[in-house]
């Protein structure tokens, strides 16, 4: 058997338990559907009584528009940070952590297994989101760069690939812990990078700090596309810059999970679940 | 392929617990503990042997069955798989073993065959090889075809640790590491899982290393056995030399208690709970 078979048979290995999770989680699954959906329409409601709240005239289909896609963008890309930091939580959670760290397969293997479940599943998920979401709202996106938001998404999933694994050190190092303090992490990116408003609008020190985050370029890019119809070509740098990024970012974040891994089999940190 | 199985070299293994003095105070300061669960120990294992650890709770043997699995990293010292270092070499140490432990680690909603099949892609094994296996394996300990498809955690503790020693078997490991695989077992469940140890030994030609705490499963199954206490091999032999050191007792020859008592100067249970007690 060729190495290359024996690590795609073992990437399938966490496309398919993530897929049996879902389905034995299924009730799980739909709250948190529930949950994310009324999210999204509750902050595209702000946009709809924006008018009324402030008593002067606006132009609400495009604040509409303007939360809708920055809610969206950011359900996803959330999606895709948490399925790949949670690729440890979950082990901890059911007590298998041991077994998955004793089979031959290797980290970036386990990580492609999960990267391709994380991005079909958050695909899946944000269609669904906004089948329904549309139903609320007279999405107006006449003139937008659809195929260029659809690479800007793509582009800006590498980066959270690599946040996704940074984070994932998280349950590795603290085992009761660790997974609570992801939420921490995703907490922080959505006040910086400008999902719900513009990154202009926070303090000095917090622009600097979205400057650094990889959802800043995204959300920012896909307005362009999706209000303004900007086209292709304008978004070929920042694109080149997200994936650019983000391969160093999932570079970074494999060779500190690597030293991690080495230090919790020092100290015992695998034995115990969370 | 060397005829060494396995080759511990005085390895030394020390964990360091961070204890709060004041309990329940989030900020108060911590005192590190530093526990020693392995004391310079020297071990071989020949291919085709079955090779029993015994102790007492606490005494180190799943510390040893860890560090064997690549799970930890021993402080100092050396371990070799047939040849390959477990720190220089892990994956090829991985492809060479499997474990079964005393705790029966599953994704409890999923079903034998989920779990299985989980296990045996990881292992590189393709889907159509390994259900067959799968389902023999299974009804070969025991397991009704009506169990296979059932979530784990409807399952009975013994019906559990069935399907572990049968995911510890499936990738066909020419080192198996059993740790305590029959704690908690009831006696049918128990003389299953020991038929297949020895069935597996015999026709698969498998090198065991079993951990335990059951005298007479060691007495049993094991070609040798080295007994540990504190982290430390106190004595290693066949189970009949390690029995020949103690004196008959009011006629009754020596059993392995006998010997544990004879060489750490307390009984078994005495041992446990002073171990717990630390």
């Amino acid at each position: 058997m060729t190495g290359f078979v024996r690590e795609m048979r073992g990437a399938y290995a966490f496309v398919e338990r993530n897929v049996n999770l879902i389905k034995r989680y299924w009730g799980w699954e739909v709250v948190w559907l529930i949950y994310s959906l009324v999210n999204s329409l509750a902050v595209t409601y702000i946009g709809a009584g924006m008018e009324q709240i402030s008593g002067q005239p606006l132009d609400t289909q495009y604040l509409i528009t303007y939360l809708l896609v920055g809610t969206l963008i950011w359900q996803y890309l959330s999606v895709i940070f948490y399925a790949i930091s949670e690729m440890i939580a979950w082990e901890r959670w059911e007590g298998t952590i041991e077994y998955t760290f004793m089979a031959p397969v290797s980290r970036p293997t386990h990580l492609v297994g999960t990267t391709l479940f994380a991005i079909g599943y958050g695909i899946v998920r944000t269609l669904v989101i906004l089948a329904i979401v549309a139903a609320f709202f007279q999405l107006d996106l006449r003139g937008a760069n659809l195929g260029g938001a659809v690479l800007m998404l793509l582009a800006g999933s590498v980066s959270f690939v690599g946040l996704g694994i940074l984070a994932a050190v998280l349950p590795l190092l603290y085992p009761e812990r660790g997974a609570q303090m992801t939420n921490a992490v995703a907490a922080i990116l959505l006040l910086i990078s400008g999902v719900y408003y513009p990154v202009e609008t926070l303090p000095a020190w917090l622009q600097s700090i979205a400057a650094m985050s990889p959802a800043t370029y995204v959300i920012r890019s896909m307005r362009a596309c999706l209000l303004q119809g900007a086209p292709t070509t304008s978004l070929l740098p920042t694109t080149a810059t997200l994936i650019g990024a983000g391969v160093g970012v999932i570079t970074i974040g494999l060779l500190i999970f690597r030293r991690v891994e080495i230090y919790a089999k020092r100290s015992g940190r695998l034995k115990r679940s969370g | 392929m060397g005829s060494r199985a396995l080759e511990i070299e005085g390895v030394h293994k020390v964990f360091t617990r961070k204890n709060r003095l004041k309990q329940h105070r989030p900020f108060s300061r911590r005192e590190k503990e530093r526990v020693v669960a392995l004391k310079r120990i020297d071990l071989v294992v020949e291919r085709g042997e079955v090779f029993g650890v015994l102790g007492p709770n606490g005494s180190g043997k799943s510390t040893l069955i860890r560090l064997v699995s690549t799970l930890l990293l021993p402080d100092n010292g050396a371990i070799r798989v047939f040849g390959h270092d477990v720190e220089k070499d892990p994956f090829a140490v991985k492809r060479m073993i499997n474990r079964v432990s005393v705790d029966a680690a599953f994704f409890k909603k999923f079903s034998p065959m989920e779990n299985l099949l989980y296990a045996a892609r990881l292992y590189g094994m393709a889907a159509s090889d390994a259900r067959p296996k799968m389902r023999s394996i299974m009804t070969r300990l025991g397991l009704k075809e009506s169990t296979f498809h059932q979530p784990m955690e409807h399952m009975s503790r013994g019906m559990q640790q069935k399907v572990a020693v049968a995911r510890g078997f499936l990738t066909s490991p020419i080192l198996l590491l059993l740790d305590e695989p029959t704690t908690g077992l009831d006696p049918h469940s128990k003389r299953d899982v020991q038929a297949f140890i020895r069935e597996i030994r015999q026709e698969h030609d498998a090198t065991v290393l079993l951990t335990s705490h059951d005298m007479q499963e060691a007495d049993r199954l094991c070609d040798r056995i080295a007994i540990i206490d504190e982290g430390a091999i106190v004595a290693l032999d066949t189970p009949e030399n390690l029995k020949a050191m103690v004196p008959a007792q009011n006629g009754d020859p020596a059993s392995l208690e006998d010997v544990f008592i004879e060489l750490t100067g307390r009984g078994f249970e005495a041992a446990e709970a002073q171990e717990e007690a630390s």
